[in-house]
């Protein structure tokens, strides 16, 4: 019997242990890459980018690659079907007929949902406008397990713009899911979470609390994970002068960090963090990024229903 | 004032005042050919004030439409003149199948049109719906 096609919209659609075990699974690519070389063989990935994010889509398709399978697609700076005024559907219905497996980015919040719906193999969301980035979620918790050994009993500083910054959204409804994580919001007050989100924390009952500046909380961190604060974000150039540099890491700021504070960021940095933290101990955001093809290739193995052979599904 | 009385159709009372006018614009009550009426800012015992729709006939009501907007609505079916069945309450929809647009313009249901707009109850007290695509509170 064939197992029920699976996708990844949300990454509330994967539950705790299927977390674990993709984790697991990247950890294993990661001591030894050369064994899954041809874990996909013959198998194809749509790459399919209705906006540009090259960082994405390159670890998409390298992660493909490295697992022996090819890739398709376009970007948006090919004459995509989209420019020409087709549906999400129909583009859907068309690939899936030439891939195994769909990677979707596009500015319309929702729209991976309804390429779900419409699609014959997997399909990934890696990005749908300012909503989900669940492969941005899956490599942050990597991030995390392969730091700490754990996804539980950490302290996690979100810091610059909650409101818009999608990954911390989404970091957030993964980890509210691991006993005794507490959150540290760090905004400016126009940027502060969304309802929904604070609505999600409050439900799940964990530990949080706001700050305006991270040298106040700095020692309390085990997790600083950075986003940017954009200048459009605000009403008024004034406001944003005022604010922009309580949100800048630099080396002073770190003075008071635990030894094993890690300081994260999805990439790409503009100045929010300033290039010396780059050499210092505790950044962790380039080793991020790598870890970011491992884990897609764990997901693609698990999204194609491959298992290695002589390892437990 | 005095609204005749019906021989057959339906009494929505008991409505929030202020929101008689959503209803009827809701529920395509423009499209009927038979009297509607609606009265505004009635006083009212228990609500301080509220609206009454008054239809005169017996139509397929979207029970739907109604919980959305205030569950607490009564619907009294008349037949023959006489009150023949009354509802007190409807229940909240688990799901709003366009019955409403999405308003976030960064949805995909705004720019493809033939997406149906789809809310989902994500909490009941008080009643909240979630856009399933991009998950914008309604309203
Ligand atoms: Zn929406």
């Amino acid at each position: 019997m064939q197992a029920p096609l699976r996708h990844l919209i949300d990454i509330k659609d994967l539950s705790v242990s299927e977390i674990g075990a993709l984790l697991s699974r990247a950890d294993g690519i990661l001591a030894r890459p050369g064994d899954y070389a041809d874990a996909c063989h013959r198998k194809k990935l749509a790459t399919l980018f209705y906006e540009p994010s090259t960082r994405t889509r390159l670890s998409f398709e390298a992660a493909m690659l490295e697992l022996g399978g090819a890739v398709l697609g376009f970007s948006s700076q090919d004459s995509s079907s989209a420019s020409k005024g087709e549906s999400v559907a129909d583009t859907i219905r068309v690939v899936s007929g030439y891939a195994d497996v769909i990677a979707m980015r596009h500015p319309k919040e929702g729209a991976p949902i309804v390429a779900a719906r419409h699609a014959n193999v997997p399909v990934i969301n890696a990005g749908d406008g300012g909503h989900n980035h669940p492969t941005q979620t899956l490599t942050d918790l990597l991030t995390i397990q392969q730091s700490f050994g754990r996804l539980s009993k950490l302290t996690v500083g979100l810091c610059g713009d909650l409101k818009f910054g999608r990954t911390v959204h989404s970091l957030i409804s993964a980890m509210v899911r691991y006993p005794d994580v507490r959150f540290v919001l760090i905004s400016p007050p126009e940027l502060k979470c969304p309802d929904y989100v604070m609505a999600q924390i409050q439900r799940s009952g964990v530990a949080w609390e706001e700050s305006r500046q991270m040298e106040e909380v700095m020692d309390q961190l085990d997790i600083l994970y950075m986003t940017r604060v954009q200048r459009e974000r605000f009403f008024n150039e004034a406001d944003y002068v005022r604010l922009k540099d309580s949100f800048i890491l630099d080396v002073p700021k770190l003075a008071r960090a635990k030894p094993e504070m890690i300081v994260m960021h999805p990439l790409p940095r503009v100045n929010e963090i300033q290039a010396k933290v780059d050499e210092n101990p505790h950044a962790r955001y380039f080793e991020q990024a790598v870890f970011g093809k491992y884990v897609r290739m764990a997901l693609i193995l698990f999204l194609l229903g491959l298992e290695k052979e002589g390892e437990a599904a | 004032m005095k609204i005749d009385s019906i021989q057959d159709g339906i009494v929505l009372d008991h409505i929030q005042a202020g929101k008689g006018m959503e209803i009827y614009r809701l529920l395509h009550l423009d499209d009927l050919d038979c009297t509607v009426a609606i009265i505004k800012n009635v006083k009212s015992r228990t609500l301080g004030r509220k609206d009454i729709i008054k239809i005169d006939e017996t139509i397929d009501l979207d029970l739907d439409i109604l919980g959305f907007i205030d569950k607490d609505i009564t619907v009294n079916t008349i037949r023959g003149g006489k009150l023949w069945k009354k509802q007190r309450g409807v229940p909240l929809p688990a799901r709003l199948v366009n019955i409403i647009p999405c308003k976030n313009p960064r949805c995909i249901t705004a720019s493809e049109p033939s997406i149906d707009h789809l809310f989902r109850l994500v909490s009941e007290d008080p009643p909240l719906y979630r856009c399933a695509y991009c998950e914008t509170a309604a309203r």
